[in-house]
């Protein structure tokens, strides 16, 4: 009997838009969105990852929910730039750009970023409620790995434990700004991976859903984004990119060139079941044994005793019936 | 295509969109002081008040090739138009003698730097508006040349990105002026602090213009090749604007841009 799916209220949100016919550019923002958990999104020098991120946030905004905004790379007015006040006024701006270090020692500096993000672990809105880490690269520059994904894991698992549903958590990164380790560990953090790159002019987004206890399942789609960040789906490239490859798969057949064989032909098969395995004791085998004269015994053995030596006339095999 | 004179093309390129703006001059197995010497030229014509932070030469060298490009770095620092910080004359009061006070070179001193803000304070105090009636010369303009420098002074990266982070704040977004600053990418793929600082830099920029030498090695005729990548385009900027290439050569008074292939020399 299958376990029954739990849908998220996103979830089934997205299902009816899907089965309503609203525009196919949703579609793949919705999905994004739909299982909570962190979205980690990889950007790069030339395929920038911020103009993606406002389109999820748009569409968060959309669904009626509140976006916090842990803005530490661009101004609040550049980060709204491209908003209508409907989106700009459900989107909270945490403004870490301006000092985020406190070098201008204000007395009533708020919190650093690090406590501004513990803070939004502690939910006083019961509404859902999207989380979107702008950037990612900036807290992993700043602070020790291990506290970035200790307090990405204690918002994204928020949801657990409080009547708020699960969050969503939005993290941009710039994949060239760190080493492997750090990207090993978000990686293993997200559900769900996009990662950006394009050819000729052209962006596509490679997509990887890690849901639990599923394999992971990966989509590529082209796009551009529009000014108000709504999102243009394109068809396909023939010109397909390269899609990153996933460290943790290996792409190697482990049944090619062995050493020994994995399968048995017929005629194999049969003269191995027909074998007599040596220690098995059978009854031609006893025959052999009883039929071996002494007389012919080519072999003698000569026994000193000690003085010590308790020898026991009795033979011990006596009670043996053979 | 026309063998304009490069820096009027150049100019022409960045007018409407370096406003506000963080440039980062990138060279890559070339040398692209070239660009740090237009910059200054042109801001300095433009009636900017500019901010100088020289790191690696000094101000006679800057001031000789400012005059072939037509500009007067003398007067235009006796005059208020140019705060300029010789690096390599200013070191010397650090080494010599404890100073008094906070000191924009403070790093040379430290065993370990941890932050370049007496530094950025520097930059602050140079470019902060004036008081009252009108303000004498256009928008703020901050230029260092070069960071990589830095670097190789014990700082380290991440102090370098703070130092570019709290300028574009202060110089950028409240003051709506332009930062210009100078790297050099070694291509070193074990120079892991270099490459985290180009890196960061170029995700930090609006405009990046990178001068590369040529694949097939030096030209007498042409110089190298000059890479202009626009990021963060604003809606306005179609898809397909955003990269372009040019190859330049690098005369007396002036540099010229050609596409690929067509300097008038091969032709």
């Amino acid at each position: 009997m299958p376990r029954p799916v739990h849908w998220s209220r996103r979830g089934r949100d997205a299902i009816r838009a899907r089965l309503s016919g609203r525009g196919q550019q949703s579609e793949m923002l919705e999905s994004l969105l739909a299982f909570g958990g962190l979205v980690l999104l990889r950007d790069s020098i030339e395929w920038e990852g911020r103009d993606f991120l406002k389109a999820l946030i748009k569409q968060s905004a959309l669904c009626g929910e509140q976006i916090h905004v842990l803005g530490c790379e661009i101004s609040e007015e550049e980060f709204r730039e491209g908003f209508d006040s409907n989106i700009n006024s459900r989107v909270v701006y945490h403004d870490l750009f301006r000092d985020p270090l406190n070098w201008s020692k204000n007395e009533a500096f708020p919190r650093g970023p690090l406590e501004a993000l513990r803070a939004m672990c502690r939910p006083t809105d019961l509404r859902p409620v999207t989380i979107a880490l702008d950037s990612l690269s900036w807290l992993l520059l700043h602070f020790p790995c291990s506290t970035v994904c200790q307090t990405l894991h204690a918002l994204c698992r928020q949801g657990d434990s409080s009547p708020v549903e699960r969050v969503n958590v939005l993290g941009l990164l710039h994949e060239e700004l760190h080493a492997a380790g750090p990207l090993g560990a978000l990686s293993s953090l997200a559900q769900i991976e996009v990662t950006l790159d394009g050819t000729m002019g052209r962006t596509s987004a490679h997509i990887l859903y890690r849901k639990p206890r599923h394999r992971p399942a990966h989509q590529t789609q082209w796009f551009s984004i529009l000014p108000d960040f709504s999102v243009d789906l394109q068809e396909g490239s023939t010109l397909q990119s390269q899609p990153h490859s996933d460290p943790h798969t290996l792409l190697v057949d482990p049944t090619a060139h062995l050493t020994f064989n994995l399968r048995l032909s017929k005629k194999e098969r049969e003269t191995r079941d027909s074998l007599t395995l040596p220690f098995q004791f059978s009854s031609e085998k006893q025959q052999a044994l009883l039929c071996s004269e002494p007389s012919q015994a080519s072999s003698h053995i000569f026994y000193e005793p000690d003085a010590y030596d308790d020898l026991d006339p009795e033979d011990p095999d006596d009670d043996l019936d053979i | 295509m026309a063998d304009r004179s490069g820096y009027q093309q150049m100019t022409a390129l960045g007018r409407s969109r370096l406003k506000g703006k963080l440039t980062l001059l990138c060279d890559a197995k070339t040398d692209g002081s070239f660009l740090v010497h237009h910059f200054l030229s042109f801001f300095l014509k433009a009636k900017c008040k500019v901010c100088f932070v020289a790191l690696v030469q000094s101000f006679s060298h800057y001031n000789i090739v400012g005059q072939k490009l037509g500009v007067s770095l003398t007067t235009a620092w006796e005059r208020g138009q140019l705060v300029f910080l010789e690096a390599l004359k200013t070191s010397l009061d650090i080494f010599f003698q404890t100073p008094a006070g906070p000191h924009p070179l403070q790093f040379l001193r430290e065993a370990s730097a941890r932050n370049l803000q007496p530094l950025y304070a520097f930059v602050q105090e140079a470019l902060k508006p004036e008081d009252g009636g009108e303000a004498t010369w256009r928008h703020p303009v901050l230029l260092v040349d070069d960071l990589s420098v830095l670097l190789s002074l014990g700082v380290r990266a991440v102090a370098v990105l703070d130092f570019i982070h709290y300028c574009r704040a202060t110089v950028c977004t409240e003051l709506k002026g332009n930062l210009v600053a100078l790297v050099h990418d070694s291509g070193d793929a074990a120079d892991e602090e270099n490459d985290l600082l180009v890196s960061g830099l170029s995700h930090q920029s609006h405009l990046i213009l990178r001068a590369e030498g040529l694949a097939t090695g030096f030209c007498k005729d042409v110089h190298g090749q000059l890479k202009v990548l626009w990021r963060r385009p604003s809606q306005a900027a179609a898809q397909r604007d955003r990269s372009l290439t040019y190859q330049y050569k690098i005369q007396d008074k002036t540099v010229s841009f050609f596409a690929k292939g067509l300097s008038p020399a091969v032709l």
